[in-house]
């Protein structure tokens, strides 16, 4: 039995003038536990709606999302989520909110072992002496390891992933990218996560499914492609490596066919529905 | 860079030349109107001798300060000890928002005149009544301000309460309260305006010792260079009140 299992999902967001705009629908997809999934696709095409779903954030209007057995309606225990806007308390250090984490999973917790499991956190992220700064005072790849350093420090068994590593310069992204591949396999129990991204590369150094989600509105998924690149994986590797290439070519086939079915199908669509897909996708990045 | 300085102190000080010129020019053709010298010669014992107490209301300016303030902190405080929690009650739920928000837009703008009787009524004391109707005038600010605080917390941040499971408790105080901070602060330094302009009208219907009783008291015994002296005391101590809560909330910002 899958780890995670989504069944024909369907949503639809009402806009304010009343209108029902379809986001996602009959969306199906199986995870293994311990599987590092990456969902793929353009900007708005309801990725993080989905993802929503998935962690218990958005409930949907059809279908089933069932993770280790039991029906998600509400926020996991064991999940744990980063967000492309690091989603940090400014009124907090580093520390502090990481601290947030442990002490609502474990209040019974003494609060300086809190906060010294929360030093850990930081430290395994490489941020041992930066504790007691703000997020103000961080850069961007700094407030996303706080962000990261708060996901692992309650040890998830699920980890959701909203394009973490959307808004990082190039070479921050891939430190943050392997620390991310050593902080995943350094737990005692196997992580799961689901990653949304929208850039191949990212996917092929990080997954062991590719998921192309399809542009709608709504939304669809296309079929998961394997990855079976040999780990550890490094840009550079893959940047060269024979193997690498084929599947890069395939999963960007894969997307790009897709979108030009979805072009040609859609040719009729009307220019109101692109400005409220685009409104959709603008609402969806708040 | 030092003439810009100097031009950030000379100006206001121009301003302030002018306005008494324009006074004395007032006096001239107005007789009832004493003139800014006369006023000075009249209120300087008040001035000069703050801290002396002669009478009921014939007391150092000082000390008749010290009173409004006393009684506007009182009325200020219970305000926002009002204002506070109700603000934060109606930012969090629309239902409640929905129910109150015609309620308060009707109550908002009466005037202190209309509550002070109203306290009387109420309090039979003409002390309780002026706090009651400093507070009921006082806490609107901080009310709206607070609840639009709540409203605009970013969704990132009700998201974090979601995914690391928040209690309740825990989310209100590290995550609601820290959010509603400034705009708290921003309704506090308006509700402390209020509360010092309804002080004048509450002392001057109860009587009560204090820079507004002291005005109508001396209006009343024709002693004109003394409302003067009033006016320009509450105006002077508003516009403190005033620097010192912006400044509050500049460190509040900045931290």
């Amino acid at each position: 039995m899958p780890f995670i299992e989504v069944a024909r999902v369907t949503k639809s967001y009402t806009a304010a003038n009343g209108a029902i705009r379809p986001v996602l629908r009959g969306v199906s997809l199986s995870v293994q536990r311990g599987e590092f999934v990456c969902i793929v696709g353009a900007m708005g095409s309801g990725k993080s709606t989905l993802l929503s779903i998935l962690a218990g954030l958005t409930r949907p209007d059809a279908g089933r999302v069932v993770i280790d057995g039991e029906p998600v309606d509400r926020v996991r225990a064991d999940a744990a989520f980063v967000f492309q806007n690091y989603s940090l308390l400014p009124w907090l250090t580093a520390q502090e909110n990481v601290r947030l984490a442990i002490e609502a999973a474990a209040p019974t917790l003494a609060r300086q072992e809190q906060a010294a499991r929360a030093r850990r956190a930081l430290e395994q992220v490489g941020l041992g002496t930066a504790v007691n700064r703000r997020p103000s005072q961080l850069s961007g790849g700094m407030r996303q390891r706080v962000a990261i350093a708060r996901a692992f420090a309650t040890d998830p068994e699920l980890l959701f992933l909203d394009e973490p590593f959307g808004a990082l310069d190039a070479l921050t992204r891939e430190t943050l990218q392997q620390d991310l591949v050593r902080l995943c396999s350094s737990t005692e129990r196997p992580v799961t996560a689901v990653m949304i991204t929208n850039s191949v590369e990212e996917a092929i150094l990080l997954a062991d499914w590719i998921v192309p989600m399809l542009p709608g509105p709504p939304a669809t998924l296309g079929a998961p492609i394997r990855i079976q690149l040999p780990r550890p994986r490094s840009v550079a590797q893959l940047a060269h490596d024979e193997e690498a290439s084929e599947v890069r070519a395939h999963v960007i086939a894969t997307l790009t066919a897709t979108l030009c079915v979805r072009a040609r199908g859609s040719s009729m669509a009307s220019p109101q529905d692109a400005i409220a897909a685009r409104r959709l996708a603008a609402e969806e990045s708040r | 860079m030092r003439v810009k300085r100097f031009m950030h102190l000379l100006l206001p000080m121009v301003g302030v030349v002018l306005a008494v010129l324009a006074w004395w020019a007032a006096s001239v053709m107005i007789p009832e109107l004493p003139s800014p010298a006369r006023t000075w010669q009249e209120s300087k014992i008040y001035i000069l001798q703050p801290l002396v107490k002669r009478g009921e209301t014939d007391q150092g300016i000082a000390l008749l300060a010290y009173y409004s303030l006393l009684r506007v902190a009182q009325g200020f405080l219970l305000g926002i000890m009002i204002g506070t929690p109700v603000g934060f009650l109606l930012g969090v739920s629309p239902l409640l928002c929905r129910m109150f928000d015609p309620l308060m837009q009707v109550m908002r703008p009466i005037s202190p005149l209309a509550w002070l009787p109203l306290g009387l009524v109420l309090f039979q004391k003409s002390e309780t009544a002026a706090l009651f109707a400093i507070a009921v005038c006082s806490m609107w600010p901080t009310i709206i301000n607070t609840m639009v605080g709540v409203r605009a917390i970013p969704q990132d941040y009700w998201n974090v309460a979601k995914v690391l499971r928040l209690s309740k408790t825990t989310t209100f105080l590290k995550i609601i309260v820290p959010a509603t901070l400034p705009y708290m602060f921003t309704g506090y330094r308006l509700s402390l305006g209020i509360a010092w302009l309804v002080i004048v009208a509450s002392e001057m219907l109860t009587g009560a010792p204090g820079v507004g009783g002291f005005l109508w008291q001396e209006y009343n015994s024709l002693i004109y260079a003394h409302i003067l002296l009033a006016i320009i005391t509450i105006g002077v101590i508003g516009f403190v009140l005033d620097r010192l809560m912006g400044l509050a909330e500049a460190r509040l910002r900045a931290a």
